[in-house]
């Protein structure tokens, strides 16, 4: 009896500490760089640009570039990622082709990001001629957003009930127009949470920004799409490996890790507070 | 609108929908016909003996993939000897010990560890994870193997415990109440029953969490070192396929034997998450079918 009860504490105990093993590398990922990282964040850190060989100076182009990254992201991948969602959920039958087109979107997810940084290169930048440039890197980060749109989207719109559909349909209105009007504004908090988590995903990839268009260093704020780019994360792998001084701009680094993570965090905060208010609405 | 024009307009965007769906398979198959065009100009210059046999990888001259594959290997599965048990017993605790307070509290904390920027994770394993292993075991830098697993297995912690979790839930309320009627106790019940009925479920989470592990370059690309060597063990520096072609791609004159070689190893990697992706799925399905 007592044999048990000691193997049961030890299993009680083993269970309770992985648990604490996983928040405690969150609490240290995240405890280390705050507590460095907010000592360098300043106005003047968030709002001029680099100087004297990125020693000095703040990091705003780069902070403008992964805004600007992101909404290019945004207005391709979203158009795209919903209407393929509408398509599975409310028109496709099972069939073969469904079948097909839901086999690759698993896929598409599971297809490592430099792999999309390489087909970036090859159809953005070499083959339609948009150079290397913001254009093509935020087409890239498009392409690598598009299964996760579709599937949350797909997701949200499972949840509008079927009653809803049937009842306008059945007073005549055609089937888009059942979408538009019915479908899409009942699921659109659930397909903003999606649209959400996945830029916030987007925002922090390099890997397929590498050879599509981000620049370490570009003088001065273009608006123009063709032109390449500076990006927090890539901010932040150059100057913990790439600089010349390496120990010299660690607190640059260490403000940059800090943006880019609180940048990630606020998205994903708006993303919860969506589906939050969202249930709340529902009960 | 008169109703010829509405119905006009309800098949037109019935096609567009159709169009966007073709769309994700038009890309699939684009990605898989770029890598592959281009790795078989790379076999015309470069035998695939040499390319699965060598033992280096050294642009201009020498292409294998093997030192590329045994770093990515090592790194992969040094991640999942760490992530697979932390991940699995978290799941285990969050699912049917944790007070329903606290699992409301650490699910959402262990979603925050997913949304967290890989390049945030290498850039802690150059600033706190390296110095903190070459402390440890004595050795001038912590950019090695080891290191990459650690942060990989942090990286990959979030998938594996959000989907055992789900397995573990879907295991019939049923089963655990017939074990706890023959009188087994909560732990014969959680360890003999339940986790074994979740069993494909957890393995689907582990090749997941794998297939991130593989695919994933910045960590690994800043925290390993970059010796483009087969490593003799996880204090060795290694270099992964993902890290080669982030590292030379940028500097590679266009259509080289070099440049193919990049995509020629791409290829490789490819192949690989789509075996891992085609099991993974086959052990979800079989999981759906065992509960319907």
């Amino acid at each position: 009896m007592n044999i048990k009860k000691i193997k049961n504490t030890a299993n009680w105990i083993v269970l309770c500490c992985s648990t604490l093993t996983v928040c405690l590398f969150l609490s240290i990922i995240l405890w280390d760089i705050f507590s460095k990282g907010f000592s360098s964040l300043s106005w003047n850190f968030i709002s001029s640009f680099p100087r004297n060989g990125m020693t000095k100076g703040g990091i705003l182009p780069a902070i403008i570039g992964t805004v600007l990254l992101t909404f290019i992201t945004t207005l391709f991948a979203v158009p795209f990622g919903v209407a393929c969602a509408i398509y599975l959920n409310e028109y496709a039958k099972p069939s073969l082709l469904t079948n097909i087109i839901r086999a690759s979107i698993r896929n598409l997810a599971g297809i490592p990001s430099i792999i999309y940084g390489l087909f970036g290169l090859a159809l953005f930048v070499q083959a339609l001629h948009f150079g290397t440039s913001i254009l093509s890197a935020g087409l890239t980060l498009g392409l690598l957003s598009l299964p996760y749109i579709i599937t949350t989207t797909e997701e949200a719109l499972k949840r509008v009930p079927n009653s809803l559909r049937e009842a306008t349909l059945a007073l005549g209105v055609t089937q888009v127009e059942t979408i538009k009007d019915v479908v899409l504004p009942k699921a659109l908090p659930g397909i903003l949470t999606g649209v959400i988590l996945t830029l916030s995903r987007a925002a922090g990839e390099t890997a397929p920004i590498l050879f599509t268009g981000v620049a370490f260093y570009i003088n001065g704020v273009s608006a123009s799409a063709n032109q390449e780019f500076m990006a927090l994360p890539y901010h932040l792998y150059m100057l913990s490996t790439q600089h010349n001084a390496i120990e010299q701009v660690r607190p640059l680094a260490y403000g940059t890790a800090t943006v880019l993570i609180l940048l990630v965090f606020l998205l994903n905060i708006i993303a919860f507070y969506v589906r939050f208010k969202n249930r709340t609405q529902e009960l | 609108m008169n109703t010829k024009s509405r119905e006009r307009i309800d098949r037109l965007f019935k096609f567009i929908f159709k169009g966007t769906g073709l769309i994700t398979i038009a890309l699939l198959a684009g990605i898989f016909i770029m890598l592959f065009s281009n790795s078989i100009l790379f076999f015309f210059k470069v035998s695939p003996i040499d390319f699965f046999t060598g033992s280096q990888w050294d642009p201009e001259t020498k292409y294998s993939i093997i030192p590329l594959l045994v770093s990515t290997s090592f790194v992969a599965f040094g991640s999942m000897l760490i992530a697979v048990p932390l991940g699995i017993l978290t799941a285990a605790y969050l699912s049917e010990l944790a007070p329903k307070k606290l699992q409301m509290f650490l699910k959402p904390i262990i979603e925050m560890l997913a949304a967290i920027p890989s390049v945030a994770i290498g850039f802690l394993g150059i600033v706190l994870v390296g110095p903190g292993l070459a402390q440890v075991f004595g050795i001038q830098n912590g950019l090695n193997a080891l290191n990459g697993s650690i942060l990989l297995a942090i990286m990959a912690l979030p998938t594996i415990v959000t989907i055992s979790e789900d397995a573990i839930n879907a295991v019939p309320k049923s089963h655990r109440e017939a074990s706890l009627a023959l009188g087994a106790n909560k732990w014969e019940t959680l360890f003999k029953v339940t986790i074994p009925a979740a069993f494909p479920g957890l393995i689907a989470a582990v090749l997941l969490g794998l297939g991130r592990a593989l695919g994933e370059t910045m960590t690994v690309l800043m925290a390993t070192g970059n010796a483009a060597a087969i490593p003799k063990g996880f204090l060795d520096s290694v270099r992964t396929i993902t890290a080669t072609i982030a590292i030379e791609m940028g500097e590679v004159p266009y259509q080289t034997t070099h440049y193919f070689a990049l995509f020629a190893i791409a290829a490789i990697l490819f192949l690989i998450s789509l075996i891992i992706n085609f099991i993974g799925e086959y052990f979800s399905n079989r999981l759906r079918k065992f509960h319907s």
